[in-house]
Parts: C-alpha cells; structure tokens; sequence
C-alpha cells in the first residue's frame, strides 16, 4: 500500500488546465488550415487538387478546403507552389453544420452551444455512448484519451457510458460500415429523446482515408442528424474536447 | 520476384507441401488466391516461414472451383480459406468451420448474401448449457465485434469469435495503385499501427521500385515502430491493470501511454504517426534541439512507466488474478501458427526483428522476449520487458542518428512482380504482399494483420475459463478488429 501513495507521489499531478489555461498542441500538429486566396494562381495550377487523397480541397470559389473531408495530411500545403496553404497548430476544428467546415478565406463560424433548453437538460450532466461503426481504433483512442486523468472528461460534468438506455447521446467514429448501418441505426434508437448525435473524425463525417472504399456510408450524415462535427484524423483529444465544451457552452 | 517465377505446383503437391512444412516448423504467414487471366480457373498461393532459418518460401497451386482443403491437416489455413471462399467463391472441401468472415455486402449485382450475424454459430446443447451474445456495440470505447459464449454456469465450453462489422472493403481499393490515396489508408488499416502498417506497404514499394531509403530515414523508421510499442504496451499494462480493479496503474499507465504518442507527435505532429513514413524514407527530420527534448522526455516517461509497472507486477492481488488465466499451450500456439507477444508468451521464439531483420534491424538489434506461462501474466511480463527493450532501443538509436537524407527516389515499380514485405509492428507479424500487373501496378494487394492469426488464440485461450475473465484475457491479447476486416 505505502507502494502505492509512493508511487502516486512521485508521478505528480497531471490534469492539463484547459480550458481554464491555453491549449499547448505540439508545433507540428497540423490543424485549422490558413487558407490564402491571393497567393493561390487557381484552377491553372491546381497542384493541390491532384495531390489531395479526399478531395478535400477545391478552387471552384477560391481556394477552399472540406475540413469534414480532409485528413489533415498536408500534402495541398506542400504541393502548393505558392504557399497559399499553411496548417496552423490551432486545434479549435469543430462545427455545427456541414458546410460550416469548408475552410476559405474567411474565418469558420464558432461553434454555437445547444438551446436553452436543451442545455438545461444537458448543460451539467451530459452522458454519451461511443459507437465504433468501422473506425480504425485512432478516433476510438483519442476519445479513451479524454477519460484519462490528463483530460479528465468527468469534470465536466461529461461522461462516457455502457449502454445507450444511459445515454443522452452518441458519438460515433468510422465510415458507417454497411456492416455496422443495422447496428449503429439500433444504438441510436435505444437512446432516450432529447439526444444529440457527434460526429468524430474524417471518417464519420464524410469517409476521411476510405472515401474510395465501397463497404460504407460515407460517414454518418445521410443516416443521422449531426449536432457536432469533429474533424481530424483522428482529431487531437483537445480538438474532440473543445468541440464538447462549446457544444455545452462552457466555452465561448 | 517475378510472378512467373513463383513455382506452380500440381495440387496434390502443393497440399503436400503446405501440410509437411507447416508441420516441420514452418508458419503461413499468408495464404490467397489469385484468379488467372481469362477466367481460366484460379491460383492459390502460399507463403511460408521459417523463422529460425530467417526464409520466405513461395508456392502456388491452380485449382477449380473445389478443391481440397487444407484446414483439416493444417489449422493454420482455416481462416485464409474461408477467406478465399468468401472472396472468390471457391469451396474448400472438407473444410470444418466454412463460415463467412467479413461478409462483404455484394456489389454490382452480385447474388444476395446472408447480412452480418445471420450465421450458424457453434451451439451446445444439454442441461444447464447457456448462450451468451455479446456485441457488435460493445461496453467499452472499442471496435466492433460479435462473441458468441457457449457456457456452462460461468464456465466456457467454447466461445465463437464472429468479426466483419469493420469491413471497409480497403483490400479491393488498393487495386490498380499505387496513388495518392493508397499511403492514408495503409495508415487507418489499424489505426492504432500506423506505424507498422505503413512501413509494410513501403517495404513493398521500395523493393519493387529498386529504392534503399537512406539509413537516417530507416533508423527514424525504426524510432517511430518503437514509440508506436511503447505507446500500445503501456496501454495495454493500464488497461489490463483496470480489468482486475488495480486502479493506480490503469491511471498512470492511460496518462503515460499519451506521453509516447506525444513523442510521435513532437516528430511529425501527428500522435499515431501519419505521415511519418513515406515511401522512399520520412517525411520528417529531427534537429538535435528536437532528439535532447525526445530523450529528456523519453527518460522522464521510462522513470514514470516502469514504477508503474513495478507496482503491477509487485502487486500479490493482481498476481492472483493474472496468472493461470487465459492460458493457451505452446503446442496449440504453435498449431495455430500465432504471432507476437501472444506467441510469445508462450515461449515460441518469433520476432521480425530478429528473424527477418529489415532496414535498420540489420543494423541495430532488440533482444527478444519471451515467457514460459502463456497465460495473462505471460503476455503482460511481455509486454513489459519489450517495452523496456524498446525504450533503450530508442535512446540509443537517438544517440547516434546517422547523417544524410530522409528520402531516396522510386523507380517505376516492377511489372508483373510479387513481393512479400514483413514488419515486427507492437501486435506481431505484419506481413504485406503486392502482386503487380503489366503496368506496374497493382493487381492485388494483400494485408494480413498480426490479429488475422490470433484471434482463435484468444477463443483457444478461453476454454474452460470463467466468462467474467474474458474481459481481461481479451485485453491480454489486445487483437484489432478493424486489421482484420479491412
């Protein structure tokens, strides 16, 4: 036992103070895209475009990056001659609405919280229930992450549950496998109304690195309603958690 | 090699020597099918190794619509050939236990098939026997899967492991790369191996385009596989450490696991590694600023995790709990032909790394670890002594970074070739085998996750054991469902 408290002593205390204090992503983290339009010679070059896996990126008005699609590789930004496009390590990605995620020129909306009253039911006790629908164990990982003591989710006041009877809402990873569709449509009707449904990763939100695959749905959002959007791939757990507090209103 | 040169042998030979061999000691560490141009039947090859000799050897049979299964006089083979039935249509007679594996939904007008889950599971019958049904949507944030338990009060006559729910169709996209879209999926193939996954694949590419990356970008290479072990091994000590209520250490060891992704990410910015490897080298350098802040943090984690090992492992109660559970024979592990730390733990010496040494493991070696018990305590110890391995692995090769490079041009790739790549990834054996057209592309891509074998170990595993253990046995061999569903 004194092993223990030994043990606990030494390893300190870890819980990271955001949102309290500032984010600290690592310098080469690739997130929120800075997107130039007067540095980009357009459709004549098009370097980007050949080079993006998802076809996240287009030019049919300015330069605008699908950040539902993209995986955050950063081959466009390396390709591109000019420079036009540059990721920042700005982990605030999440959106509320589809379209909310094309990245141009023009700054991206922030994330409204739910109603009122949505969030007096919420606001304080908010329980979801992790769906994998063919995910690659990366979102999955990073959402574990959240209930470490670093992240600490619980307080919160934020919890993942067992089952979906427990829950207030889902947040679901992968492509929606045509394998998983039954199950995933299952889970989100054992889910008491009010729910919320959160999107995690290219892949939920558009098919992220398999969008060439045939055994999926191409994310979630043809079967579901989306509450909140969560690019990345996967996103970094500050990204999932920015996106949840927001969503909360517990930052603004 | 060129595909022409893959020896094709009579069918009866071929069984012969599959059979034979794999009973001498050898392993398939792949077995496919391939049809013939013309629609003039199909070809089946085997790829089997010799860990202790350190060879690959290549054999290829054409067959009919049936043919003779090998499963019944080589176990090894049962999973490869449902796949090959399931894929191609083809029926392996006698074959035991032919049942779907990833029931693909059919496409472009193809015969309706049976939906995931509609399937004959093995079933017991008599008194005081009961079925347990467990997921595909688990309790847990994990992948999804289906476990079928046939019990007897508490106690596990057989559990059925029925798995596909992951199924993404990755295999059949790969056809006719490589492009630009066929890196970013070799690094979600198991997301959690980036690493080992996409060093696979451009094993493949390089040894097809006549590419040897430069030795800086091989030993990054091999810094990134091992961070991407100590990150799963510390996780699996926390999460195992939480499956017997041993709170402290699944505390310490979820925070430090996130420390070894944080290192991944001090390199390319990315915490599982995407990115990190790219055909021809790295898409990433370190600067000697960069290599002192990954060893002080390296050290400071190595300080960190091994006290909170050290109090797992000193623990009497999570002794109690670890050892005698889950605990498979080294002769069943050898019948199966399983891979990585469940092999083992078994004490069944087999490492890539060691074994079929690649780029910068020629160079620089990591001592393999094994245990004698095969049970829980076996595949946790393993776990933790690679981990010590791997971290001084890591200082080391950080100490000494060769000069040079990251990136060595690719040429065309080989028309008509077959190359078989291995990779020691945190799971176990990764092998990737590319088969190109006339134009240098490739007609057929094969991946085969380290969980693609050991999956029946864990349902071996599970005989006899209590079914409150399967949590913690399941988490002792870890396996990816997503691997092995492409």
């Amino acid at each position: 036992m004194i092993k223990a408290f030994i043990t606990r002593l030494r390893q300190g205390y870890k819980t990271i103070g955001f949102p309290r204090t500032a984010a600290a992503p690592p310098e080469r983290f690739r997130g929120l895209p800075n997107v130039n339009n007067h540095a980009c010679a357009g459709g004549d070059c098009a370097a980007c475009i050949a080079v993006c896996p998802t076809k996240a990126v287009s030019l049919d008005k300015g330069l605008c990056i699908d950040l539902g699609a993209c995986i955050f590789c950063g081959a466009c930004a390396k390709a591109c001659p000019q420079g036009a496009i540059r990721f920042t390590p700005n982990h605030v990605l999440s959106a509320r609405a589809r379209h909310d995620l094309l990245c141009g020129e023009n700054s991206m909306p922030a994330v409204k919280a739910l109603s009122k009253d949505m969030l007096r039911i919420f606001g304080r006790s908010l329980k979801l229930r992790q769906v994998s629908a063919g995910g690659c164990n990366a979102c999955e990982a990073d959402i574990n992450v959240l209930g470490t003591i670093v992240y600490d989710l619980g307080r919160f006041g934020v919890q993942i549950v067992a089952s979906p009877r427990h829950a207030d809402g889902l947040l679901i990873t992968g492509p929606v496998t045509k394998n998983m569709q039954v199950a995933l449509l299952k889970t989100y009707e054992a889910v008491p109304d009010p729910k919320i449904v959160v999107a995690v990763g290219a892949c939920a939100i558009n098919g992220g690195p398999f969008v060439n695959c045939t055994q999926h749905l191409h994310g979630v959002t043809e079967i579901l309603p989306v509450d909140l959007f969560i690019p990345g791939c996967p996103p970094h757990p500050l990204t999932i958690l920015d996106g949840i507090l927001r969503l909360l209103g517990k930052i603004k | 090699m060129n595909y022409a040169d893959v020896p094709l042998l009579d069918e009866i030979v071929f069984r012969a020597a599959v059979i034979g061999e794999t009973a001498a000691g050898k392993r398939l560490a792949a077995y496919f099918a391939v049809p013939e141009e013309k629609k003039s039947g199909t070809r089946l090859i085997a790829v089997l190794a010799h860990d202790m000799n350190g060879t690959l050897e290549i054999l290829a049979c054409k067959v009919d619509v049936t043919f003779n299964a090998l499963t019944p006089d080589c176990a090894q083979a049962h999973l490869f050939e449902r796949v090959i039935a399931e894929d191609f249509g083809l029926t392996p007679a006698g074959h035991p236990w032919s049942k779907p594996v990833r029931f693909p939904a059919p496409e472009n007008g193809a015969a309706p098939r049976p939906p995931i889950g509609v399937m004959d599971f093995f079933n017991v019958k008599g008194e005081g026997v009961h079925e347990v049904a467990v997921g595909p949507v688990h309790a847990g944030v994990i992948e999804p899967g289906h476990f079928r338990f046939q019990c007897h009060g508490e106690d596990v006559f057989n559990l059925e492991i029925s798995l596909g729910y992951a199924h993404r169709g990755v295999e059949a996209a790969l056809k006719g790369g490589p492009d630009r879209t066929t890196l970013p999926i070799m690094e979600t193939a198991a997301g959690d191996t980036t690493i080992g996954h996409a060093l696979a694949y451009c094993q493949c590419v390089e040894a097809l385009g006549g590419c040897v990356p430069p030795i800086r970008a091989q030993a990054l290479r091999a810094v990134a596989l091992e961070l991407e072990r100590c990150a799963n091994h510390t996780g699996d000590l926390g999460a195992l450490a939480g499956d017997v209520g041993f709170l402290p250490t699944a505390a310490f060891c979820g925070r430090l696991r996130g420390d070894f992704l944080n290192l991944t990410a001090l390199i390319c910015g990315s915490r599982f590694g995407r990115g990190l490897v790219v055909p021809g080298g790295v898409g990433y350098d370190l600067d000697d600023a960069l290599v002192n802040t990954l060893r002080g943090r390296l050290e400071k984690t190595k300080q960190d995790v091994v006290a909170a090992a050290e109090l797992l492992f000193g623990t009497s109660s999570v002794q109690a709990r670890f050892e005698n559970t889950g605990t498979l024979r080294r002769a069943d592990c050898l019948t199966l032909g399983l891979v990585g730390v469940a092999a083992r733990a078994c004490e069944v010496v087999r490492d890539v790394r060691q074994d079929f040494p690649a780029g910068h493991y020629r160079l620089a070696q990591v001592p393999v670890v094994t245990a004698e018990s095969g049970d829980v305590f076996g595949r946790a110890f393993v776990r933790y002594r690679e981990l010590q391995q791997s971290m001084a692995f890591i200082d080391m090769q950080l100490q000494a970074l060769a000069q040079g490079p990251l990136t060595a041009n690719i040429g065309a790739l080989k028309a008509n070739a077959m190359v078989v790549s291995l990779v020691e990834g945190w799971r176990g054996e990764i092998c990737h085998v590319a088969l190109t057209d006339a134009n240098g592309k490739f007609g057929r891509y094969i991946v085969v996750d380290p969980s693609f074998h050991n999956w029946s170990g864990l349902a071996l595993a599970m005989r006899g054991q209590a079914i409150s253990d399967f949590p913690l046995c399941n988490k002792s061999f870890n396996l990816s469902y997503c691997g092995h569903d492409l």
